[in-house]
């Protein structure tokens, strides 16, 4: 290892991991993110046939897909379905309930309150805190701006 | 010298492997004792399962050999949980002198070392070595919940489920343990725990290299030279860096996790990794193997991967070790 120094080793060890399959993994993202969002779709026309207000409507959608999401992990299908859609069934809300249901599963063997809840958050949380406090931030902004 | 060449060589007597269902449907699958169909086993949490089929397997490999828990002067093992608690709770059951051991992946050669160190030295007539690990109580600890939806990157490696132990005696008509050569911590600055292949592989070079120096022997004196679980990738980098040092291990050397699993298939990346990756395939195929006589010499490599998450999350790299051990069918 002597002809060959660290920063040289990083960038040969690099090269010998394959690339992943972008031209693959974006089409399966868009077609599995897609299909999660029409049947979100599918479940917005339902429940505004059935007389639901608009405020209604969309925290019924959520709801909704946020069980669904819930129930699959549950299931073990979930993760599965992760494997093949990647960022297509990570970035909707039911990819929030699986990153949620998941380690509450996982850890259910050490007791419902250090194993379930305290570990409930683990893989959501940094999306909540980052997600709650730029909305904060945004307010904030949209306030000053508006004001001024 | 890095390398011990044992004057009473210890003889292996017993060994014993249990594996989970996955290994038990790879390519190795004829040379495992006992397959789990279930790799909860019956226990309530996948850590009590792991330290079920460590024990187990410890068991068994006493009783392959007629022996009895007070025929064992010590029992040397280690696994890859926070504070080794599968061997320790392994061993609470089972009443023999304990030293524990945390090597990570490199537990089994780890312990064939020093195990046959402490009986070559007359410290002891028999020693037990063993090691396990398990795919889901791994995961947990490291990467993520089992039913949380990831893609796993193509230089990540699948923990083996299983467990292996070896018997080691100072009487026995072998095959022996002839030479350990105790690696030391290599860092190139790897600092992504997907693709550990590549944090160990330098470390395995070096071992190896100190090994060749220290003994006179060349790969051409092996039948097979066998590193723990570098992986497709890390066994890539070795032939390929062990060559431009003067090394031809081109048809000798392969991997454990290269072995054990069929990547294609069984969908397991880069191959298998976890203390069990070498101790299963070390017990089961080669120590079979060898007993047939399709092997007279080989040179086992276990590789560990010396980080934790709290570390790798403060920025720093992946130590990267090796300990080599050689099996002969002849005292050396």
């Amino acid at each position: 290892m002597e002809n060959m120094n660290k920063k040289e080793y990083q960038r040969y060890a690099e090269q010998r991991v394959p690339k992943p399959t972008f031209l693959k993994n974006n089409t399966m993202a868009f077609v599995v993110g897609g299909v999660i969002c029409v049947l979100g779709q599918f479940i917005r026309n339902w429940l505004v046939e059935n007389g639901l207000d608009d405020k209604a409507v969309a925290a019924g959608t959520a709801i909704i897909l946020v069980f669904l999401g819930a129930l699959l992990t549950g299931l073990g299908v979930y993760d599965k379905i992760g494997k093949v859609g990647g960022a297509g069934s990570l970035v909707p809300i039911t990819g929030f309930s699986n990153a949620v249901v998941s380690p509450a599963m996982e850890f259910k063997t050490e007791g419902l309150i250090f194993g379930v809840a305290a570990k409930m958050f683990v893989i959501a949380g940094p999306v909540l805190v980052y997600g709650v406090g730029g909305s904060i931030i945004v307010g904030i902004l949209h306030l000053l701006l508006k004001k001024g | 010298m890095q390398t011990v060449k044992f004057q009473n060589p210890p003889s292996i007597v017993s060994t014993y492997t249990i594996v989970g269902p996955k290994e038990g449907e790879g390519p190795l699958k004829d040379y495992f004792d006992l397959i789990l169909e279930d790799d909860m086993w019956g226990q309530e949490s996948f850590e009590k399962a792991e330290s079920k089929i460590q024990e187990e397997a410890i068991k068994s490999a006493l009783s392959n050999g007629n022996l009895a828990n007070n025929d064992i002067d010590y029992l040397i093992s280690g696994d890859l949980l926070n504070q080794i608690i599968t061997s320790s709770y392994t061993a609470r059951q089972l009443s023999i002198p304990f030293y524990g051991l945390y090597g990570a992946c490199s537990t089994m050669t780890e312990a064939l070392s020093l195990g046959a160190m402490l009986v070559d030295g007359g410290f002891a007539k028999k020693v037990i070595c063993a090691t396990s690990s398990h795919f889901s109580s791994a995961e947990r600890q490291f990467r993520f919940p089992l039913e949380y939806g990831s893609q796993r990157n193509f230089s990540s490696q699948w923990t083996v489920t299983g467990a292996g132990a070896t018997v080691l005696s100072a009487d026995g008509n072998g095959p022996y343990v002839t030479y350990a050569t105790t690696g030391k911590i290599v860092d190139m600055g790897i600092k992504d725990a997907t693709n550990m292949g590549a944090a160990m592989a330098p470390a395995a070079m070096d071992t190896l290299i100190s090994h060749f120096n220290d003994t006179g022997y060349s790969p051409a004196d092996y039948d097979l030279i066998i590193s723990g679980d570098l992986g497709i990738i890390g066994k890539s980098i070795v032939i390929d860096l062990m060559q431009k040092e003067g090394f031809d291990l081109s048809e000798k050397f392969t991997d454990c996790g290269v072995e054990i699993f069929d990547h294609k298939n069984q969908d397991t990346h880069a191959g298998g990794s976890g203390c069990a990756c070498a101790a299963t395939v070390f017990n089961g195929y080669i120590y079979k193997e060898v007993l047939k006589g399709s092997f007279s010499r080989v040179l086992l490599i276990a590789t560990g991967a010396l980080h934790s998450t709290t570390i790798n999350q403060q920025g720093e790299s992946i130590p990267g070790i090796a300990h080599a051990v050689t099996i002969d069918i002849n005292k050396g």
